[in-house]
């Protein structure tokens, strides 16, 4: 039923984080990410969220891409239909966690609904349907994309917090500016990666 | 006609969603590698303001407040669906090297933004003006981006040779790290400009 391209599970999940990072390479989630990485905390938290949502979001939006979208023909629908699979996922994600664990609740409970407007799930969605993936490579491809963004908000907090720190930094590059410049070359460091893998 | 010009100019330069408001900036940084695929962004994104801006603008009165956000989503989306369809069937070629960037407009956060913000509250007109300003905001700066990415990456622009056939391409403006690079620059650049003008309009203010 589907021509899933031939690549191993592990190296598709190590070229989602590494080689064709979302975020560094495909720019997806960026707004969310300046505007985060200002807090350590914070960025640790929407981490989490982020690889929670794409992953599931991935494996639910497959399902739905190959038991209803295609089946139906109504493929000029599918990304309207991803969109609110997303929100709906978003929203009861949300209840979950508030009953059954009021403390993680308290933690993530105000990123879960900025998720639904991140472009970094939809754009992993898309992708996916693009390169026609099977059921495990789409849930690992999610995860793997997912952790490759947390890594990289983390990294980009990390680093962001020593720049505070420094006060040689000139008037008009603080903030935003060296906030960018430095994703620049963190974006430059991960290319360095791109000999290992190659998955397109 | 006073008011209207005004709200035409905030959105292509005091309040330029890419330079001041900074929202927006997944799809500017990925499709400025080369200046065709800015203008074919630029322009599909103001289809799909105007028209998102003028239905909800007509429908504001109809719309229940706490249901907003999904009606938004799912007027923006069907905009974006048409974009798409007429970019695949009249520019292949386009639609392919943009790839996942035309649909993701949908969670752009400058449409989200200004219905949320502008078209929910005004009428017809302001919203006309206000998302054509917006628009245009945005494609300059994208236009400018790609430019500059594409002469020094590419020595080409919009596909032709600009620079002497000696000229090595420097290849990191293509990629990735050299859009974020450049934006950093230009931003940097911005809040250099805006400290220097508010230093010169106190300035005048003491003398």
């Amino acid at each position: 039923m589907i021509n899933a391209p031939d690549v191993g599970l592990l190296s598709l999940f190590l070229a989602s984080i590494l080689t064709s990072n979302v975020l560094l390479a495909n720019f997806l989630g960026t707004c969310s990410f300046i505007s985060i990485s200002k807090d350590f905390k914070s960025s640790m938290g929407l981490g989490i969220a982020v690889t929670m949502v794409i992953g599931i979001c991935s494996a639910i939006c497959w399902a739905v891409l190959y038991f209803i979208i295609k089946p139906l023909g109504i493929e000029y629908l599918s990304f309207i239909i991803f969109i609110i699979v997303i929100a709906a996922v978003v929203q009861m994600l949300e209840m979950i966690i508030d009953r059954f664990s009021p403390g993680l609740y308290l933690a993530l409970g105000i990123f879960l609904p900025l998720i639904t407007v991140n472009c970094a799930v939809l754009g992993v969605i898309l992708f996916m349907q693009i390169r026609n993936y099977n059921f495990m490579q789409a849930v690992i491809f999610g995860f793997g994309s997912g952790a490759g963004w947390w890594l990289s908000i983390m990294l980009l907090a990390s680093i962001r917090k020593k720049l505070d720190n420094n006060n040689a930094v000139p008037a008009g590059l603080k903030g935003t500016g060296i906030t960018l410049i430095t994703i620049g070359f963190m974006a430059m460091a991960f290319i360095g990666f791109s000999g290992m893998i190659a998955v397109q | 006609m006073k008011s209207l010009w005004k709200t035409f100019k905030q959105g292509i330069i005091y309040e330029n969603p890419l330079l001041m408001l900074m929202i927006g900036l997944c799809s500017a940084l990925a499709v400025t590698s080369s200046v065709s695929n800015g203008i074919g962004m630029g322009l599909a994104m103001t289809f799909v303001l105007l028209f998102s801006e003028i239905v909800i603008s007509l429908f504001r009165k109809v719309i229940p407040n706490s249901a907003r956000i999904p009606i938004f989503i799912i007027i923006i989306a069907a905009f974006t669906t048409m974009v798409d369809l007429v970019m695949k069937a009249y520019f292949p070629e386009l639609s392919k090297s943009m790839g996942v960037f035309i649909p993701l407009i949908v969670v752009n956060c400058i449409i989200m933004g200004r219905v949320e913000a502008f078209a929910s509250k005004q009428s017809f007109l302001p919203v006309v003006f206000d998302s054509l300003g917006m628009g245009l905001g945005y494609t300059w700066v994208l236009v400018a981006i790609a430019a500059f990415r594409e002469i020094l990456g590419n020595g080409t622009f919009a596909g032709i040779q600009v620079m002497p056939g000696n000229f090595q391409p420097i290849l990191f403006f293509i990629l990735p790290p050299g859009g974020f690079l450049v934006f950093g620059l230009l931003t940097s650049f911005n809040i250099w400009l805006k400290n220097r003008m508010a230093k010169s309009e106190k300035a005048k203010e003491r003398a």
